[in-house]
C-alpha cells in the first residue's frame, strides 16, 4: 500500500515536471520557407547551418514556396493547420499578410538582437521596418544587365535607364518583368517626368496612358518575364540584348558563370526581403522560431550572408562587416546595390502608393499587354 | 533482302521528277536559308541546286551510274554542310545528302510506286505518302521537346543553352556535372527517396482497392454499378487542382495534411481509376464459368480468386499498377497541396527548381525520369502482348 502511494506520488511528480518542462521547451524542428536557388543557399550557409551547429538535435526543413506564400498562408489559416514556422517574403507581401492578420506582429526591439554597439534593433534597421510583422534581411534591387558582346560597334555600353527605350542606338530585344511596378515608373521617367513627380503623374489616367504609350514604343521588342531566373537565361542565350532582373541573379551570371554580361545600375529599383512569423503558432514552435530569428538577423549573420550573394544586409551595423565572396574571394561591397558607386541614381518604389493602386494598374497593364 | 514488287516501275519524265525534287530542295533550303538570314534565298538556291543535281543524276549520268552518283551527292552535301556550319553542318550534311541521294532516284525512277497496288491513281499515291509524312511530322512534334532535353542535360554550363562548344561537338562543352549534382545534392536525394517511398505504397493501395472494385463492379448483381464506377473514376476526370484543393481542406481537418500517409492516400485515390479501368477491360474477356467450375470443385471464393481469376487478369492488374505508379511518381499538383516540405517529391522539386532557378539539373532528372518511363512503358507493352496471347488461348 505504501509502495503504491509512493509510486503514484512519483508518477504525479514526474508528469508535473514533464508538463512544466514542455511549456518552456522549444520544438526541435522548423520549417523555413524561402525562394530556393542561390538566395536560399546563402541563408542556409550564413545562418541555418551555424544555428544547427549551435543547437544539436534541431532540424530545419526548407519549403521553396515564397512565391505563393500569401495564398498558401491564407489556405493554411482557413484549414486551421499552419505548417510553416518562418516565411521569407518581399516587403509588400509582408504588409498584406500583416493587414490580414496572417503574420504575427513583433516588437522589434524585444525579439531581435541589438547591434554590437548597443543600438536598438529598430534603429539599426531604421526605415526598412516597413511593417510591424516584418523583419528585414536584405536590400535587393531590380536592375538591368546587358550583353557586352551585343553592344553595337562604336557605341558606348548602355548606362542610363532611358537606353532601354532607345531602340535606335541599342537595337535588340529587351526583357522586362510582367507587371506594372517599376516599368511604369521607368517609362514616365524617360518620358521626361521628374523623379519626385512620378507617382503624382501615375495617379492620373493621363499619366497611366502616358507611361503605357512610352512602353508602346518598345512593346514589340519586349520579352516579358515572371521568374527571376528567366532574364539571366535569356541573356546567356543571347535572346535579349538587355533585361531587368534581381541584381543577385546578374551577379551570379557574371561572377560565377562567366557570362559576357554588364551591369547597368541607373534607376535601379530597391526592394526589401525579410522574415515574417505566421500567426497562431503553438507555443513550443514559436519559442524555437523566435530563438532562431534572433540569431539569424543579428549583425554578424546578415553580414555573413553577403559573402554568398550580392544583396545588401538590412542592418546598418552589418555594412562595415561585409567581406569577400566565400568561394570567389572577390570583394562583395562593390557588387551591392547599396554601394555608393552603384546607388548614384536609384528609384525608391512607393509601397503604399502601390498597395492602393495595384489592382487598378494591374488590370490596365494586363489589358495593354493583350492589345 | 527480297522486296516484293507489286507494280512494275518505270522511269518518270523529267517534267514530273525535276519539279518534285526541286520542291523538296526548296523546303530543305528554307530551313538552311532561314538560319543564315534569308529564307527566300534558301528556297531559290535549294530548288535550283536540287533540280540541277536531279538533272545530272537522272538524265546525264543515268541509272548505270547510280552508286557513284549517290556517294557523290552525299559528299557534296557534306562539304556544303561543313562550309556553312562546321562540325554540326557535317552531320546534317551527311543526313541531308543521304536523303536526297535516295530521294532523287526514288522519284526519278518511279520507285515510289513499287509497293503500292497498280490501280491507284496519282492522287491516291500522293495521299498515301502525304499521310505518312503527316504522321511523321506529328510524331516529331510530340517527341522533339523530350529529345531536346537530353543533350541539354549534358551541358557544361548552368543555362538551358546549346553553347557553341556543344554545337561544335567539343567535349569541353559537355559534362556530367548536372547528373553529379543530382546524385550528390541532399535535397534531390531526399526528393528521390520521398518519391520512392511514396509511389510503391500508393501503387500497392491502388492495385488492391482498384482490383477489388473492378471485380465487384463487373458482377451483375451489384446495385448502382454505373454510379459507383463513375464516382470511383472521377479523380481521373475532375481537374486535378480541384481534387487537390478538396483533399487539402479535408486532410487538414482530419490531421493527414503534411503527413506521409496523407500523400500516399491521395496518390492512391488518383491511381485507383487506372487500375479499375485496365482490370475491368481484362475482366471482359474473363470467362465467369471458370469461377463457377472452381466453386463446383470445392474451392472457396478466396482460393478461386488467387488460383483461377488472378493469374488470368494479372496482365491487366500489372498494367494498371504501372499507370498508378507513374501517376504517383510524376504527380506535382496534389503533393504540393497535401504534402509538406518533408514530403517533397521529385516532381515537386523540379517544379520549384524550374520556377526559381532554371538549372540544368532539372534536365538531368528529366532525362533519368524519361528513361524510367520508357522502361516501364516497354514492360507494359510486353504485358499487353502477353495478355492478348493468353486471351487468344482462353476458352470463349
Amino acid at each position: 500500500m505504501k509502495l503504491t502511494k509512493t509510486l503514484l506520488a512519483t508518477t504525479a511528480l514526474t508528469v508535473a515536471a514533464g508538463a512544466s518542462a514542455t511549456a518552456q521547451e522549444m520544438a526541435d524542428s522548423m520549417t523555413l520557407v524561402s525562394w530556393g536557388g542561390a538566395y536560399q543557399e546563402s541563408q542556409q550557409k550564413a545562418y541555418v547551418e551555424p544555428y544547427l551547429a549551435n543547437n544539436p538535435g534541431v532540424s530545419a526543413t526548407w519549403d521553396e514556396s515564397s512565391a505563393e506564400a500569401v495564398a498558401k498562408l491564407r489556405a493554411m489559416n482557413e484549414a486551421g493547420n499552419v505548417t510553416w514556422d518562418l516565411v521569407d517574403v518581399v516587403a509588400s507581401d509582408a504588409m498584406r499578410l500583416c493587414d490580414e492578420g496572417l503574420a504575427m506582429e513583433l516588437d522589434h526591439d524585444e525579439v531581435l538582437a541589438a547591434a554590437p554597439d548597443g543600438t536598438d534593433a529598430s534603429d539599426d534597421f531604421g526605415d526598412l521596418i516597413v511593417s510591424d510583422c516584418f523583419v528585414p534581411q536584405i536590400v535587393y534591387s531590380t536592375t538591368f544587365g546587358y550583353r557586352t558582346d551585343m553592344v553595337p560597334e562604336g557605341t558606348e555600353p548602355p548606362s542610363s535607364i532611358c537606353d532601354v527605350f532607345d531602340l535606335e542606338t541599342y537595337p535588340g530585344k529587351r526583357s522586362l518583368q510582367k507587371r506594372p511596378i517599376d516599368n511604369m515608373e521607368w517609362a514616365l521617367y524617360c518620358d521626361g517626368v521628374a523623379k519626385d513627380e512620378i507617382y503624382d503623374v501615375l495617379g492620373t489616367d493621363e499619366g497611366v496612358d502616358r507611361a503605357l504609350a512610352k512602353l508602346d514604343t518598345i512593346k514589340d521588342q519586349v520579352v516579358w518575364w515572371s521568374a527571376g531566373a528567366e532574364t539571366p537565361q535569356l541573356l546567356a542565350d543571347g535572346e535579349v540584348f538587355l533585361g531587368s532582373t534581381y541584381n543577385g541573379r546578374l551577379f551570379s551570371a557574371i561572377a560565377e558563370q562567366d557570362q559576357p554580361i554588364g551591369m547597368m545600375w541607373d534607376m535601379q529599383s530597391f526592394d526589401l526581403d525579410g522574415w515574417i512569423v505566421p500567426a497562431g503558432l503553438p507555443e513550443d514552435r514559436l519559442a524555437r522560431v523566435m530563438d532562431f530569428l534572433k540569431f539569424a538577423t543579428d549583425t554578424q549573420r546578415l553580414a555573413d550572408q553577403a559573402a554568398y550573394i550580392s544583396y545588401g544586409p538590412a542592418r546598418e551595423s552589418s555594412a562595415p562587416l561585409v567581406g569577400k565572396h566565400a568561394e570567389l574571394g572577390i570583394e562583395m561591397a562593390p557588387h551591392m546595390p547599396t554601394d555608393p558607386a552603384n546607388a548614384t541614381n536609384v528609384h525608391i518604389y512607393d509601397y503604399e502608393w502601390w498597395a492602393d493602386n495595384r489592382d487598378d494598374l494591374d488590370a490596365k497593364f494586363q489589358a495593354w499587354l493583350a492589345q | 533482302m527480297s522486296v516484293m514488287t507489286l507494280t512494275p516501275i518505270e522511269k518518270k519524265p523529267l517534267s514530273f521528277a525535276l519539279p518534285v525534287i526541286g520542291a523538296a530542295g526548296a523546303f530543305a533550303g528554307l530551313f538552311v536559308g532561314t538560319s543564315h538570314g534569308s529564307g527566300l534565298m534558301g528556297i531559290v538556291v535549294g530548288a535550283v541546286a536540287l533540280m540541277a543535281l536531279g538533272f545530272v543524276a537522272l538524265q546525264v549520268l543515268g541509272l548505270s551510274m547510280e552508286k557513284p552518283v549517290r556517294w557523290g551527292i552525299i559528299a557534296l552535301f557534306t562539304i556544303a554542310g561543313v562550309l556553312l556550319a562546321g562540325v554540326p553542318g557535317f552531320v546534317l550534311g551527311v543526313l541531308f545528302g543521304w536523303f536526297f541521294a535516295f530521294f532523287i532516284y526514288w522519284i526519278g525512277e518511279g520507285r515510289y510506286r513499287a509497293n503500292l497496288a497498280p490501280y491507284l491513281t496519282g492522287g491516291q499515291v500522293l495521299w498515301h505518302y502525304s499521310f505518312r509524312v503527316l504522321c511523321g511530322a506529328i510524331f516529331v512534334f510530340l517527341i522533339t521537346p523530350i529529345l531536346v532535353v537530353m543533350p541539354l542535360s549534358f551541358n557544361a554550363e548552368n543555362f538551358f543553352t546549346f553553347t557553341p562548344e556543344m554545337l561544335r561537338f567539343d567535349p569541353a562543352g559537355y559534362s556530367l556535372k548536372h547528373y553529379e549534382d543530382f546524385f550528390t545534392s541532399s535535397g534531390w536525394q531526399q526528393a528521390l527517396r520521398n518519391s520512392l517511398a511514396i509511389a510503391p505504397v500508393a501503387t500497392l493501395l491502388s492495385v488492391s482497392f482498384g482490383t477489388l472494385a473492378a471485380i465487384g463492379l463487373s458482377s451483375e448483381h451489384v446495385p448502382f454499378r454505373r454510379a459507383i464506377m463513375a464516382i470511383l473514376i472521377s479523380p481521373m476526370i475532375v481537374p486535378l487542382i480541384i481534387s487537390a484543393a478538396g483533399m487539402y481542406f479535408f486532410y487538414s481537418r482530419i490531421g493527414l495534411q503534411g503527413t506521409y500517409m496523407g500523400v500516399v492516400l491521395a496518390h492512391a485515390a488518383l491511381g485507383i481509376p487506372f487500375v479499375i479501368i485496365t482490370v475491368t477491360a481484362t475482366l471482359v474477356g474473363f470467362d465467369r464459368s471458370l469461377t463457377r467450375a472452381a466453386a463446383n470443385m470445392g474451392a472457396d471464393p478466396v482460393t478461386t480468386f488467387f488460383r483461377v481469376q488472378m493469374p488470368l487478369i494479372l496482365p491487366g492488374v500489372i498494367s494498371g499498377g504501372l499507370f498508378a505508379f507513374i501517376t504517383s511518381f510524376d504527380e506535382v499538383v496534389v503533393v504540393l497541396f497535401v504534402g509538406s516540405a518533408n514530403q517533397q517529391t521529385l516532381p515537386w522539386r523540379m517544379f520549384t527548381g524550374l520556377r526559381e532557378q532554371i538549372s540544368p539539373t532539372i534536365l538531368a532528372v528529366a532525362t533519368i525520369l524519361v528513361a524510367i518511363s520508357i522502361v516501364l512503358l516497354a514492360t507494359l507493352e510486353m504485358l499487353r502482348r502477353r495478355s492478348e496471347r493468353l486471351r487468344g488461348m482462353s476458352p470463349g
